[in-house]
């Protein structure tokens, strides 16, 4: 209860992440890609000397790719097993208070969010999906796996 | 030596720290066993390490002390007042000498003797210290320097603060360098880069050891072992300047320890074994360290017994632990493999030094658990190849930066054996198939293109490419042709994200000076996804597979050799069955031709045609095509080596069918076929096989000796048969009908008499040498 949560906007959806697992939020403006990397793996970028392996959410969920149009992401920093993640949404909005713990969806989602759903939170502004973090890191190939 | 001196005084000084305590506590209380176990301890070590190092005095003096504490241990004597004044007494003085070798001077000289008394029972109390001495020994011990332990991980945080600091360095300097700034701000930079240069390079050290230290022990270790095994085995060390983190250096003690005592108890052969077949009576060890990336290898090699993968499997079958259709599926390789599963151990006798069954498996979970890897790999006759590697994340490895397009990458330095230009002098590019070859110098190499790797774009015709001979670990060499070439750098590397692992190209990532995140290439991964085939042999596979692939460049392994008349020649490697020495007397003129004995074959002899063979002995290679032996006399062996250059063809057929350079000098080929030919295929020409006559119902002949007459050349025909035999075998006391020769086999192991000519039907010699000689004497 009482969870903070970081309210993004991917793929034209509100979602929500666990807000205690994001440091921070950041603008990336150059990007190095990985030749050969999944194709959720936008790239790598740097942050205050550490390097971000940047994660493109919407490709994640298999929904196309995020448009930056003047070159500037924004994105959420999150660290999984000692590596640091920025992952690229649509729009970062607010922080804001949970007001139940999550419960699943009954209705069928898309494949995409189907998978890094961890269900779904009551906050003051409706229900919103909260998300998987590590999922979307792991992408769509980790599923067939 | 010195090292292990001052490891030797710190781990004293550490125990007498640590004692301190105990020895008030002791005093006051003489019954306390665990005090009494600990200062036992401490002298018993003490005594240890003196013996080594030859410090007599304090050898005494442990010696003493120890003695006088094993009684008390053992309850055959009381601790009393007297015996803890003695005691403390002789600590006190182990603590001076200690301080005394640390300063480097001499013992302050004196007599132990009174401390020693004094700890016979019911002597008098001597526990005066020497006041002088006490006071000189104090004085040195403050001006020696002094180590204090820490935990690793402290030092780890410290370090990967540190390299922060450099990746935070390299980011102000660019901005630096993006602004205006004035000379003084410059100046103050240059020198905090300066100090944390210098900062990095002391923490770095402090974690990293020269592996040599692990390897130091080693060759002691090996002679002990070989001692008591009755072998004789060589230590070969390399690598020993290769620096690797202190704390994995304590991790790979064990599975290295254990792997060597494997290899030279199990791996190498008793001398006599080793002579007879054909290998120097030394076995060879070989201890090998390399960084390759961000991997250190150590190889243990040893050119023993090797391991015999299928026996490996039926053993596997035997324990449970895979079944028998598995089995059948496996590989050499993975049969190897089996070698790590838990409760097996090929050895017939469980010894001593190994070979309990349990150890390989242990290596292997040990190596694991520090993200290692081990491999094996082992020709049977020929020798065990032992790979570790462990994982050297969070270091900072020289780097070759080179670039596609606009992006930048990094080549570990370690390794890129050199960088070509693709339009060079000595250099051409060509296309087999889709598939590149280049030929530098005189070699040919597989080529990629890095740019088709990753799928990108490159903006450079491929005429004006670099090429950068990479060597990946263990692998064959192959070029990788990139856009451009930038600088050496010296990156930070640090583990990359699962994810960009998952690519098998990349080895980490590092930021370079401009703040900017570059991937850092695995080279063996690289080739592996370029579809670049590694391994030699494999690729010979391939190739024989699919006739329409590359016809990758193809090495002849050869053994060079010097031939009694000092010629330089080479013959291939795999006809070479094993070198033997024989007497000059084996050596005789018979049946037409110079023929050796070498145990119980007689050979055809080539080689030696008109050459001095010398007063003693004479070494011949036994060569073999399958069917046939010959002996090739020798002076002596020079190297192995490969073909890698043109052979120019000898005009005339003969025993030399060409010259070649090898090793950059010229060698003579020998024509391995044309000495079959003029040798065996001579004797054999136009013949059928030798006929041999055995008692069709002698269950004995048919089944035990039947296979030994065939594996020797003979067509076996039983007694119905009415063609002329060259040969008939009989049992003592049966008809022999007609035929050239007979052997006659009696049952009795020694003759029944002088003209007894008959053979001990077990004499397996002496049934092989009557074979052969029917054999040879046919020729005439």
């Amino acid at each position: 209860m009482n969870e903070l949560l970081l309210v993004v906007t991917v793929a034209g959806e509100r979602v929500a992440l666990p807000a205690a697992s994001v440091e921070s939020v950041v603008e990336l403006d150059t990007l190095i890609p990985v030749p050969r990397a999944a194709p959720h793996v936008a790239g790598l970028s740097a942050l205050r000397s550490r390097v971000l392996t940047v994660i493109d959410c919407r490709r994640s969920l298999e929904l196309g790719m995020t448009e930056c149009p003047n070159g500037i992401r924004e994105g959420a920093v999150v660290e999984l097993d000692g590596h640091h993640y920025a992952l690229i949404v649509d729009l970062v909005e607010d922080v804001i208070e949970a007001l139940s713990d999550p419960s699943p969806v009954r209705a069928a989602m898309g494949p995409g969010w189907e998978r890094v759903s961890q269900g779904m939170v009551e906050t003051e502004n409706g229900p919103l999906l909260l998300v998987d973090v590590a999922a979307l890191i792991a992408g769509a190939e980790a599923k067939a796996a | 030596m010195d090292d292990l001196i001052a490891d030797f005084v710190a781990e004293c000084r550490d125990m007498l720290e640590a004692l301190g305590g105990e020895i008030v506590a002791w005093e006051a209380e003489p019954d306390d066993r665990a005090r009494l176990d600990n200062i036992f301890r401490f002298v018993h070590t003490v005594k240890g390490n003196c013996g080594f190092f030859d410090f007599p005095r304090l050898e005494a003096l442990s010696h003493a002390a120890e003695d006088a504490l094993a009684d008390v241990r053992a309850g055959r004597r009381q601790a009393d007042a007297a015996l803890v004044s003695a005691v403390l007494a002789i600590i006190d003085r182990i603590g001076e000498m200690i301080a005394a070798i640390e300063a480097g001077e001499e013992f302050p000289a004196g007599d132990d003797s009174a401390l020693i008394d004094a700890l016979a029972p019911g002597a008098e109390s001597h526990a005066t210290p020497l006041a002088a001495t006490v006071a000189d020994g104090q004085g040195k011990a403050a001006s020696a320097p002094r180590t204090i332990r820490l935990s690793v991980e402290l030092l780890d945080r410290v370090m990967s603060t540190v390299s922060d600091m450099v990746l935070a360095r390299n980011e102000l300097a660019r901005r630096l360098r993006e602004s205006q700034t004035e000379v003084s701000v410059d100046g103050a930079f240059e020198r905090l880069s300066a100090i944390i240069a210098e900062m990095r390079d002391a923490i770095t050290r402090t974690r990293m050891q020269r592996i040599e230290n692990l390897f130091v022990a080693l060759p002691r270790m090996v002679r002990d072992l070989s001692a008591e095994l009755g072998k004789q085995v060589l230590v070969d060390i390399e690598g020993g300047d290769v620096e690797l983190d202190r704390e994995m250096i304590e991790m790979i003690r064990d599975p290295l320890t254990h792997i060597i005592r494997n290899a030279v108890d199990h791996g190498i052969e008793l001398p006599a074994e080793r002579l007879k077949s054909g290998k120097r009576e030394i076995g060879l060890l070989c201890v090998s360290a390399r960084q390759s990336g961000n991997q250190i290898l150590i190889d243990i090699q040893d050119d023993g017994r090797g391991i015999d993968g299928s026996k490996l499997a039926e053993k596997a079958i035997a324990n449970g632990v895979i079944d028998k259709a598995a089995a059948a599926q496996l590989t050499a390789r993975e049969q190897l493999a089996l070698i790590f599963e838990a409760g097996l151990s090929t050895a017939k006798q469980v010894t001593a030094i190994s070979g309990r069954g349990v150890g390989m498996d242990v290596v292997r979970s040990n190596v694991e658990r520090i993200g290692g890897v081990v491999e094996v790999d082992s020709t049977p006759g020929q020798g065990t190849r032992m790979t570790l590697r462990v994982p050297l994340t969070l270091t900072i490895i020289p780097a070759l930066t080179v670039s596609i397009g606009n992006q930048h990458f990094a080549i570990p330095r370690s390794a890129i054996e050199e960088i070509v230009r693709a339009n060079g002098e000595s250099v051409t590019l060509e296309h087999v198939g889709g598939a590149g070859i280049a030929t530098i110098r005189g070699r040919r190499v597989p080529e990629v293109s890095l740019a088709e790797i990753l799928g990108l774009e490159s903006q450079v015709a491929e005429t004006d490419r670099r090429l950068i001979v990479l060597r990946p670990a263990g692998g064959d060499v192959y070029a990788l042709s990139v856009d451009r070439i930038h600088d050496h750098e010296e990156l930070v590397v640090k583990p990359a994200a699962p994810a960009i692992m998952a690519t098998g190209l990349y080895a980490g990532t590092t930021l370079a000076d401009d703040g900017s995140p570059i991937l850092l290439f695995d080279a063996a991964g690289l080739a592996e996804v370029g579809g670049i085939r590694l391994e030699a042999q494999e690729r010979a596979a391939r190739i024989a597979e699919s006739a329409g692939a590359v016809a990758a460049p193809k090495a002849i392994p050869v053994l060079l050799f010097r031939s009694l008349d000092g010629s330089r020649r080479a013959l291939r490697l795999a006809v070479v069955d094993r070198i033997e020495e024989v007497p000059v007397a084996a050596v005789k003129a018979a049946a037409g031709q110079l023929r050796v004995q070498v145990g119980e074959a007689i050979l055809p002899l080539a080689g030696a045609h008109g050459s001095d063979l010398g007063t003693e002995k004479v070494r011949v290679f036994r060569l073999s095509d399958g069917a046939h032996e010959i002996g090739y006399a020798f002076r002596e062996v020079i190297d192995f080596a490969t073909i890698d250059n043109d052979v120019i063809h000898a005009d005339s057929p003969g025993e030399i069918n060409g010259v070649s350079l090898i090793n950059g000098e010229p060698a003579e080929l020998v024509d391995a076929h044309w000495l079959f030919a003029n040798h065996v295929g001579a004797a054999a020409q136009g013949a059928e096989p030798l006929v041999c006559r055995l008692p069709t119902d002698d269950p004995w002949m048919q089944n035990m000796l039947r296979p030994i007459v065939e594996a020797a050349g003979y067509r076996v025909i039983g007694d119905a048969d009415e063609s002329h035999a060259d040969l008939v075998i009989a049992t003592q006391g049966d008809p022999i009908s007609d035929a050239a020769h007979a052997i006659v086999l009696r049952d009795e192991r020694e003759p029944a008499g002088k003209k007894d000519e008959s053979i001990y039907r077990y004499d397996r010699a002496g049934l092989l040498t009557a074979l052969k000689s029917v054999s040879a004497g046919r020729g005439k």
